[in-house]
């Protein structure tokens, strides 16, 4: 029978070998003690692929899985926390977190109005605390402009930073 | 007196009015960080962890604002357990199996007061208690060589893994992967990079601030978007609060009593609060006998799990503080910040920083009347805080852990290794693998590796020599039976499942 802790149990004992695997390949110094770097990596991938195998001998009660539509929903939260952590910097603090808190507000509970403010409520308050509060130095927008003015190429001087 | 120079020692430290100002502003955040369902004390405790550090705070200032927190996440725990039924925390689980019937009979108000009571009661014997056993332990652990440690490492693994799952094999796995992980990273003996895979970003090791965060907060996250925020039921009315008198005077030796178990709960490594509640309650239920009414709202089931929860919560300082061993997951999370700050935990701590360690427990013995004075009187604005919807907090709260995270290292890098992690916590919550001991474990590891390699170069390679002294095994004994006991008590220890409607 297919259980979800039999499936994870088989990718616990391959990921677990190929950690050993990975141990014995290490590199030891002229400079060892008597067990070296080896030895306890060793153990420790060797007590994972145990307990990987209990729990493919032995697997508990299925969890309850989420149904197609949620899980479509959280593979595109992550991708959105994904996107998020790439265009903090290009694009300053604002913009990106309004968006990201407005969609993931919009995740757990779907009313477009209240999202939106939020989205731009938590942004502008969180900006004002962490950098007026607590000192970080936070960029509020993009520093070049032309990011959002289409067609046009950006100075070379400005991406060199 | 030792003890009380010790003690003005660490007031003068505590009551300069920067750090009493610290005290109080961490006893609020950690009272609404407590309360908010869905936002642990290790949460809580973890996504202000950088922000701390980047306000450039020295170590005793740092430590004395996140101590509050700690203390006032779990006060607060309970208000969302004797209002909504829902824990704010785990070990607040127990407070709703008397709480919420409580607050379901129109006595909302008094057993907030009580609970704000005995949480006081627990968290101040604890605080004493530490005061007293921590610098007898901190002596004691003069005699920990590396083979004793290995052993107390150990057994602070399996007890968290015994006790506080319910499956050997997951939480010995949880325990693994968090050891795995803290072999990323340079060798501190060879200096050879394991198992880096040529990244360099891993070169200085997974930091574990970025794991806390992602398995703790950014998991949490997930997990309101699949529930669509639909655990937040709607809680019962607060009227007027009033101090039920006689409640707290005829719980009195209930809360004692809590208070003691709960305490050493605490300070057994691994075990922590949620086991100091759990056993607070049940004892009581079994001194009350089937007359007490346990479970269908009597005070004295609200004042015990609350003083035992409080009183583990400072009982789990003890280890950490004398041994770098915590007993929690949150003081796994308080570890992380003491070596954030290059604190070294153990007992050279009591005598190389002393004002450190007396400093926390003259702002923990203020923390706790600050807390009763805004648990009691003010209980009503933590009420208000439980109003905040999901929409709006989980955003929030992932946010500043973005912002938390970046402003410690402002590397790609770490923001991505954080969503992962946050998806690795939620898969392994759904499959009710603990998240706690890979925590522990990245803490650990090198710690214990190091213990084992030392051990190793002493006995020039005689692995007897682990278990050379009467401690050592000692410790081995214990971290045996604390593995394989719960095979055998698991029914017995069953944990009470909250009440439903």
């Amino acid at each position: 029978m297919l259980r979800s802790d039999r499936v994870f149990g088989l990718v616990v004992v391959l990921v677990a070998l190929a950690f050993v695997a990975s141990a014995f390949q290490l590199q030891t110094s002229f400079m060892s003690d008597p067990l070296g770097p080896k030895a306890f990596p060793i153990l420790v991938g060797s007590v994972a692929a145990i307990c990987g195998l209990v729990m493919i001998l032995k697997p508990d009660e299925e969890p309850e899985w989420p149904g197609l539509a949620t899980l479509g929903s959280l593979a595109f939260s992550v991708a959105l926390l994904i996107g998020y952590a790439y265009s903090l910097k290009p694009f300053g603090f604002l913009l990106p977190t309004a968006v990201c808190a407005g969609v993931l507000s919009y995740q757990i509970t779907p009313k477009p109005v209240f999202n939106l403010i939020t989205g731009v409520g938590l942004a502008v308050l969180l900006f004002l605390i962490f950098k007026y509060v607590l000192g970080l130095g936070l960029i509020p927008f993009p520093k070049d402009l032309s990011l959002f003015s289409a067609g046009e190429v950006s100075a070379p001087e400005a991406s060199a930073d | 007196m030792d003890l009380l120079s010790n003690l003005a020692l660490g007031f003068s430290v505590a009551l300069s009015p920067a750090t009493l100002g610290l005290a109080v502003i961490g006893c609020f955040l950690g009272t609404i960080i407590g309360s908010l369902p869905g936002l642990g004390p290790s949460n809580g405790v973890a996504i202000l962890i950088p922000l701390a550090f980047s306000l450039g705070l020295d170590a005793t200032s740092a430590l004395v604002l996140m101590t509050s927190v700690y203390y006032g996440a779990m006060y607060g725990g309970r208000i969302s357990s004797i209002l909504l039924n829902i824990p704010g925390d785990e070990p607040a689980l127990m407070t709703t199996l008397d709480g919420y019937p409580m607050a379901k009979q129109g006595r909302a108000g008094d057993a907030l007061v009580l609970s704000g009571v005995a949480s006081f009661v627990g968290a101040f014997l604890a605080t004493i208690g530490l005061m007293l056993l921590a610098p007898i332990l901190a002596r004691v652990a003069y005699l920990f060589g590396p083979a004793e440690y290995f052993a107390l490492y150990l057994l602070a693994f399996s007890t968290l893994g015994g006790i506080a799952s319910n499956n050997q094999a997951k939480a010995a796995l949880a325990s693994c992967i968090g050891l795995g992980i803290a072999m990323i990273g340079l060798d501190n003996t060879s200096g050879m990079p394991r198992f880096t895979g040529g990244e360099l970003h891993l070169m200085d090791g997974v930091d574990f601030l970025v794991a806390i965060v992602g398995l703790f907060a950014v998991a949490e996250v997930f997990f309101f978007i699949e529930s669509h925020g639909k655990n937040t039921s709607i809680g019962v009315k607060l009227e007027k609060v009033t101090v039920p008198v006689k409640d707290i005077a005829r719980s009195g030796w209930t809360m004692l009593r809590a208070s003691v178990v709960g305490f050493v709960a605490g300070v057994l490594p691994g075990a922590g609060a949620s086991l100091g509640s759990f056993l607070a309650y049940m004892s009581e239920k079994s001194i009350a006998g089937e007359k007490g009414g346990f479970g269908t709202g009597v005070p004295r089931g609200v004042a015990a799990p609350e003083a035992g929860n409080n009183a583990a919560a400072g009982g789990a300082l003890v280890p950490m503080l004398t041994l770098g061993v915590p007993g929690s997951g949150t003081t796994a999370v308080l570890l992380a910040l003491l070596m954030t700050l290059n604190i070294t935990p153990g007992p050279t701590l009591f005598t190389d920083r002393p004002e450190v360690v007396w400093g926390l427990i003259a702002s923990l013995l203020i923390a706790n009347f600050v807390l009763l004075a805004m648990n009691v009187p003010m209980v009503k604005v933590f009420v208000r805080v439980l109003q905040v919807p999901p929409a709006v907090l989980l955003p929030g709260v992932c946010m500043i852990s973005f912002v938390g995270i970046y402003s410690l290292s402002g590397s790609y890098f770490d923001l991505i290794l954080m969503v992962a992690f946050g998806v690795l916590g939620y898969v392994l919550r759904k499959l009710d693998v603990p998240t706690v001991p890979i925590i522990l474990g990245i803490l650990l590891g090198n710690h214990m590796e190091d213990a084992l390699r030392r051990a190793m170069v002493l006995s020039d390679g005689d692995p007897t020599y682990l278990f050379s002294s009467g401690i050592a095994i000692g410790l081995w004994t214990a971290a045996v039976l604390g593995f394989v006991a719960p095979f055998f008590l698991r029914n017995l220890l069953k944990k009470p499942q909250a009440v439903s409607d």
